[in-house]
This record gives structure tokens, sequence and C-alpha cells, in this order.
């Protein structure tokens, strides 16, 4: 089967760490990494997202797929905001050093060149952690982790069944594409964009009828087994918060400091090489 | 021993979007520790006794009961779905649905820790379980790495660990192969004497169930109990065929060969059936009215596969080197275990995986290089589940979809989904919507949107995984009318009727290889080649054994006889009046 995104049992430092560890660090990362246009942060954020994965032991071809996907809507992006704002990165950084012109308002300059740079700095920083987070973290012992801070298990459950069911999905999809594209339902580019958005409800009508189906049964084992009965449960895959995930947290909350202090304290958000 | 543990008493149950009630005066008594296999067709209220028991009605599927029942003393009707878990633990039919946890370990621990039994018992009291259920190897392992058998396994684990007096399994055959079958049988055997619990076993599949022994067969029949014997008793009788249920093969061929069955021959296994001198006389002489003669008919190949090799991943290759032909109008079974190459095989053939090593030809012409929608005017595929192929909601939308996208004439589309309604027997339903269809109509109606595309090769996923005797008729027969009109038919499965008594050949896979390229009776001949395809020894085999005759030629005389004796009977109505 095509590689999927899902989780990866392995064993490292970085799957060793509670599910809530990694999600609370995924998330002051993020923000770490949402707030500031600051090109040294960026930079240090990318280097060491780079270094968090290569010691999880993820493999590259894992997650090959999932990264060329996000390549290509990054690439869509780029141009998008190339072509709503060409003069953007003038207007930041305050200089304007030309380099040649394309078309009309269409020219291409250094600062928008910088900007965009630092734009695309802001999805490769967090991307590295994101498929941390999804590849490394068992859904389960998410789950036990999310219920340990106070989040009532059922969500918990509810969100470590979505992911567990991604896969399934992703193969059902694939089943059911192919089958009505023998019946001729084409998805090429070759056809217009609202007979592909027609064509495309045929896969969705039975993938979804079909993971309704799939939710009776699995809610009905569930009750049976007795879900839900008690306010509480207990998790045969429950993990300790240790050391180390006292020690990641302080990491996360330390770049996390770093990055807001470096960011704000000269008053812009923006780190300007131009002046 | 003597208590009795469940007792209905003229229990009657009506869902709330049905008319009439769907369990009508049920009276019955199971003491602890008894064995109980109930059968019934489709819609006779089987399922509604098990969702009775175990909660699931009224929780999951309301509705009104009258009349009593109760477990271990106590009436159902007070007790909530999760005090009942505490009585009777249920083994659902689908194998993979029903597995919730990640990993083994999880989904056997699930009720213990929705019980907050605290992590240390839980863990020692899994391991116990799963050496019970023989499974301790694979507690790491996530559902996609286990076979339907060991799914079904870790299910059962799930709920012994609750230690409850009554263990009820929902066609817990359907979705297993013949040989995993009959282990978890031989599972569920071994655990009911080692716990004395009471089993509950619902299944259509009659002589895979036998296979545990049982005490008492309960027949249902529009939502009655219209026997509860021991299976002897009733398999010298004529009400499971009288009710439409398919006796033990080995009962069948007693019959045809004239024998007088009584109770104390044995009857309810053929490992103990007891035959005296004469009846087995009796079965050499019928054996002996056989004919020889058998002719074949050269015809042309439509098909030829040579030397395909082909692997998901670079690492494992899940075909290597096969090769085969296929005749025009050929009726081909392709078996084997879960994994050995069967699917693959078939997703190769429509061009849904790119093939790399080997050859495929259509009438003598190379397909390699057509797209999918080009070849699925050769051959179509139909998937097993109908759900996952309709996307319209009205039978003839959804029969022309493929047509209307390819943008044909108007009239060209209604005179080709015309005429694929007709022969599918669909055309008086061609405006209902898809919704109001039965399981088997579903089904035809996704094999007639495959038929408008006009393929000369059919392949088929399991097209009777699941269905009781008369449907399985119902779609066995129709395919086999397609067959007759010069279609020819692939059919990858795992049911050892439908591949003795509607294939002429059988491809066997296993591990990736084509094993074997042969007849069905001289497949059900060979216990090596059983074994290896997953499948088990038909009843018939050792019947013929048991009568000093020839395996191979009893099994083929059978199906012969048997094919005989079904075309003499009147068809039934529900299939005669669709066809107006």
């Amino acid at each position: 089967m095509a590689e999927t995104l899902a989780y990866i049992q392995r064993k490292s430092l970085i799957h060793d760490l509670t599910g809530a560890t990694k999600f609370l660090f995924f998330i002051m990362w993020s923000i770490a990494a949402m707030i500031t246009y600051d090109t040294r942060i960026l930079l240090a954020l990318f280097v060491i997202g780079i270094f968090l994965f290569y010691i999880s032991k993820l493999k590259w071809k894992e997650v090959r797929f999932a990264l060329i996907f996000m390549f290509v809507l990054m690439g869509f992006n780029m141009i998008g905001v190339y072509i709503f704002g060409p003069e953007q990165g003038v207007e930041i950084y305050g200089t304007r050093h030309e380099l040649f012109v394309i078309a009309g308002p269409y020219a291409v300059t250094l600062e928008q060149l910088f900007y965009m740079f630092n734009f695309l700095m802001k999805y490769l920083s967090v991307i590295p952690i994101a498929l941390l987070f999804i590849m490394a973290t068992n859904p389960s012992e998410f789950a036990s982790s999310l219920n340990k801070i106070g989040v009532s298990y059922r969500i918990g459950y509810a969100v470590a069944l979505a992911l567990r069911y991604i896969p399934d999905i992703q193969r059902d999809y694939h089943n059911i594409s192919k089958a009505q594209q023998a019946r001729g339902i084409d998805l090429s580019r070759k056809d217009k964009f609202f007979d592909r958005l027609k064509n495309s409800a045929a896969i969705l009508f039975p993938l979804v009828l079909s993971s309704l189906q799939g939710i009776e049964v699995i809610s009905n084992a569930m009750e049976l087994r007795g879900f839900g009965k008690n306010k509480k449960r207990t998790w045969i895959v429950e993990r300790k918060f240790k050391k180390e995930d006292y020690r990641a947290l302080a990491f996360g909350a330390i770049l996390l400091v770093i990055s807001i202090i470096v960011t704000f304290s000269d008053g812009n958000r923006f780190y300007n090489p131009f002046l | 021993m003597e208590e009795k543990f469940i007792s209905f008493q003229d229990y009657t149950f009506q869902y709330r979007a049905q008319s009439e009630p769907t369990l009508k005066h049920i009276n019955l008594d199971i003491k602890k520790g008894e064995r109980i296999v109930i059968i019934g067709p489709s819609g006779s209220g089987k399922s509604t006794i098990a969702h009775s028991l175990n909660g699931l009605i009224p929780f999951s599927y309301p509705g009104e009961s009258m009349g009593s029942l109760t477990i271990g003393g106590k009436e159902v009707k007070t007790l909530s779905i999760f005090e009942l878990s505490q009585y009777v633990g249920t083994v659902l039919q689908d194998t993979d649905g029903q597995f919730i946890g990640m990993t083994v370990l999880e989904d056997i621990a699930f009720s213990m820790e929705n019980n907050c039994v605290p992590q240390d018992e839980m863990i020692r009291k899994t391991r116990e379980e799963a050496v019970k259920v023989q499974i301790l190897e694979k507690l790491d392992a996530s559902p996609h790495q286990l076979s339907g058998g060991q799914k079904q396994r870790v299910s059962l684990a799930g709920i012994l660990v609750n230690n409850v007096p009554v263990l009820l399994f929902d066609e817990p055959l359907a979705n297993l192969d013949p040989y995993a079958g009959k282990k978890s049988m031989e599972l569920i055997d071994q655990i009911q004497k080692e716990t004395d619990t009471t089993v509950i076993l619902i299944e259509h599949r009659l002589e895979d169930a036998l296979h545990m022994g049982a005490d008492r067969i309960i027949l249902m029949e529009e939502g009655e109990i219209v026997a509860d014997e021991p299976p002897s008793v009733l398999f010298a009788s004529e009400k499971l065929k009288e009710a439409g249920i398919r006796e033990p093969l080995y009962i069948t061929a007693l019959k045809y060969g004239g024998c007088k069955l009584e109770p104390s021959m044995k009857l309810e296994k053929i490992q103990d059936l007891f035959l005296e001198e004469e009846q087995k006389k009796q079965m050499r002489q019928w054996f002996s009215y056989r004919k020889k003669e058998k002719k074949e008919e050269e015809k042309p190949v439509i098909l030829s596969v040579e030397d395909i090799s082909f692997g998901y991943t670079e690492e494992k290759e899940n075909l290597s080197h096969i090769s085969f032909t296929v005749k025009e109008g050929e009726m081909i079974s392709i078996v084997g275990k879960n994994g050995a190459g069967k699917s693959t095989m078939a997703k190769i053939l429509c061009g849904f995986e790119k093939l790399e090593k080997g050859e495929i030809f259509i009438k003598g012409r190379d397909i390699k290089g057509d797209t999918i929608k080009e070849r699925a005017r050769q051959i179509g595929y139909v998937m097993q589940n109908p759900n996952q192929m309709i996307s319209k909601p009205m039978v003839y939308e959804e029969v022309a979809m493929g047509l209307l996208v390819q943008k044909k004439p108007e009239e060209e589309i209604k005179k080709r989904v015309e005429e694929k309604l007709k022969i599918c027997g669909l055309y008086s339903f061609r405006n209902w919507p898809i919704s109001a269809l039965s399981y088997g109509q579903k089904k035809r109606v996704t094999i007639a949107s495959i038929l408008v595309q006009e393929p000369d090769i059919l392949i088929l996923d399991e097209p009777t995984a699941g269905q009781d005797f008369r449907h399985y008729t119902e779609i066995m027969d129709f395919l086999k009318s397609l067959n007759e009109k010069g279609i020819t038919v692939l059919m990858i499965t795992h049911d050892m009727h439908l591949i003795l008594e509607y294939t002429n050949r059988s491809l066997v896979f296993a591990d990736g290889k084509l094993l074997a390229d042969t007849t069905p009776s001289t497949l059900f001949g060979n216990p090596e080649l059983i074994k290896k395809a997953s499948l088990k020894e038909t009843s018939l085999y050792e019947l013929a054994k048991q009568c000093k005759l020839d395996g191979k030629e009893f099994i083929e005389w059978f199906i012969e006889y048997d094919k005989e004796v079904r075309r003499k009977w009147p068809k039934p109505l529900h299939t005669s009046n669709e066809n107006l």
C-alpha cells in the first residue's frame, strides 16, 4: 500500500516521551513559529526540527508522500502570495532593490524574495514537528495522557479512534476510487473543474456510507464492552511523566520565550537585513 | 447444571421502525453450560435474539418488547447494557469492525479499562487470556498485521477477561476462511470445556458451526422457533430443507443415497457418524449410477497471463511468476488464504495496480498499456461490499452513471441500461431508490453497473460472503445465467460450496505463487492442497472414505446429482416476480 500518514511504532527518545508532552511541545513550537517573521529564529527552529526528526528514527521514505503533497500546496501558496502582493516585501522592509520586471506591476525585488523566504521558513520549521507528532505518538497513549491533563476520556478516545482509522479510510478511498475509475469516472485534470467536482462525489458518497457503517459496528462493540460506564477509566498503555518529559517541555517553553523576546524586542516582527 | 440460566417466556419484540414484530412469542430455556446453535434464514429473527440477550436491544436498536426474558434470574428489561455485559460477552460478525484497540494488548484490555482495573492487574490478566486464545506472541501487533481468525481470537479474549457466564457469537464464521473457521470452532469447544460457560452461536453455515459440538439446534423462521432439537434428531427430519437451510453435505448425500436416517446413527458430526454395512452398500449402489463420459468442448482462450511478478514494495513480491489461461465461458474460483495474492491478481488484471513484470493478453491482444477505463471495457470488477460501489440514490442513475460520464448519446444509454437491468432482473425496480433494495439486489445493481460497459470477463470479490442459503442461491444462479450468456466469470472466494457447485476450475494461490490450477473435485480430494489453500476437507470426502469409495469421484457425482435435483426445485417466488 502507499505510504500513509499514521503512527509508526519504533524505539527512540522521541517515542519515549508521553503523548501529552509531544502535544504541548507541538503547540508551543507552532506558536513560536507563528508569531515570528524573524529569520534567525525561523532558521534555528528549522535546524532543531530537522535534528529532532533525525533522532526520532523516522525514515525519509515514510514521509515522502506527505512531504511531496505539502510542498505542492506550499508552492501554490507561494505563487498566490506573489500574485496578490508583489510589493509586500518592499512595504515591510521599507527599501526597494529591484532585480528585474516580469510584466506590468510584477517586478522581482530582493525584499519580496526575502519576505517569501521567511514565509516558506515558517512552514518548513513547523512541518518536521507536526510529522513527529503524528507519526511518533501512539494515539491511545495520547488519549490517556490527554485524559490525565484533564480532557474527558470520551474526547480523547474519539481523537485516538479518528487517528487510528486514517489508514483504513485511505485504503477504502484507494479501492473505491480505482473501482469508480473503472466505470469511467475520471479525476484527472483532463476534465473540467465542475465535472471533476461532480465525479469526486462518486467516490465520497460510497466512502462516507461505508464509513458510517463502520461507525455503527465499532460503537456497538465499544458499548458491549462497557465503554462509557464510569466517569473514569484506566489505560493499559498509560505512561508516567518522566524526567525527559519535563525537560522536553522546559525546552519548548524556553524556545517560545526566546522567540517572543527576540521578535518583539525591537518592536517589529520582521528581521530587516536591508537597513 | 440443571438450572435454566436464560429464559425467554412468551417474548415478543418489535423494532420501532417495523410494522410487525420480528420475534413472536418466543419460549426458550437455556441451561448453564449448554451449547446452542441458532439457525435460520436472513430475517428470521436470529440476530434479534442475540441483540435481546446482549442489550443492543433496546440500547442501540430501540423497539418494544412483551413477555419476559431473564438471565441469571434477572429480568433483562431492568438491566443496563453495562450490567448485561457482565453476564453476556459478545463476539460480533465483523472481525475488523469490532477491533477497538490499536494493538492486541489494548483490545483485550478494553473492557477492563472501562471497569477501572489498575494497570498492573490488567497487564497480568491480558497475558493470561492471550495464552488461552493462543495469541500471546502477537500482543503488540496492530489489527492489520493479523489474520481474520487471529482478530476473532483477540475479540474472544477481550470478553473472557470479564469471566462472563454466557458467550454469544454472532455469525463468527462469516468472515473467516474455512480453515480458520474450523480452528475457531475447536477453540470455542476447548474454552467451553475449561470454563463451563454457556455458548450461544448464531450461524447459517450449520455444518461448520457443528464442528464445535452442539447440544441443541434452534431453528428459526419468520420470528418463531420451528424446531428445538439435538442435531441428530433434526438431521433425521426434513425440517432444515423445508426452511431453506443447507443441510450438512454428508446428510444430503446419505438422503440422496436412500439411507434411512435415525438419530442413533450419531448424525451430528461426520467424524462420529455410524453407518451399518447395509447403508454403506446402499451408498455404493447410488455411486454406481454415476455417468462416466465427460466431454469438454474446446473453447478459444480469452485471457492469458504470462509470467507476472508484482510487489507493492520493492522488498517483497506479492505475486511471483504467475501464468495461467482462461477460456471463453469458464467459471473459475480463485482460492487461498488472505494475503496469498488473490486480490492483488484481480487488481492487476483490472489495471488498478501497475504491472511491471509479465504480460497479459485478452483475446490475443497485449493490454499492458491500456488505462483503467480501457480495461474496464474488457474486464469488469465487482467489489465485495456493494455499498462501496454505489454512488447514486436511484437504480437507473447508478447503472447509467458510467455511460453518462462518457457522454454517450441518450438513446444508446437508455437502451444499454434497460437491457442490462432486464438481464439482472431489476427492470421493474429501475425507478426505485437503492436504499430500499435487499443486499442481493444491491449486489445485482453493482453487477449491472459494470455490465453496461459490456466486458467479456467479470471478476467478483467474495460474491456470497455473509449470505444465507437462499441469497447465496439467488446470487449464484444469477451469475450462472450470466455465464451461460457467454460472460467469463472469475470469483475470489472462500466459500467451499460455491467452489464445488458453481466453478469448473480452481486457481489456488499461496504466498504469492500459483500453487495449483485444477478442478474443484481434485482440489478437495487432496488434503495437502486443501491445507495450503486454507480450506477444509469436505465431509463428502470423509463419507466416501467410510463407504470405501473414491473421494474425488464421489464428490463429482454428488455435485452432478445435486445440480440435477436442485434444477427440479420450483423457483422460489421472490426471484420469479422480479422478472415481470
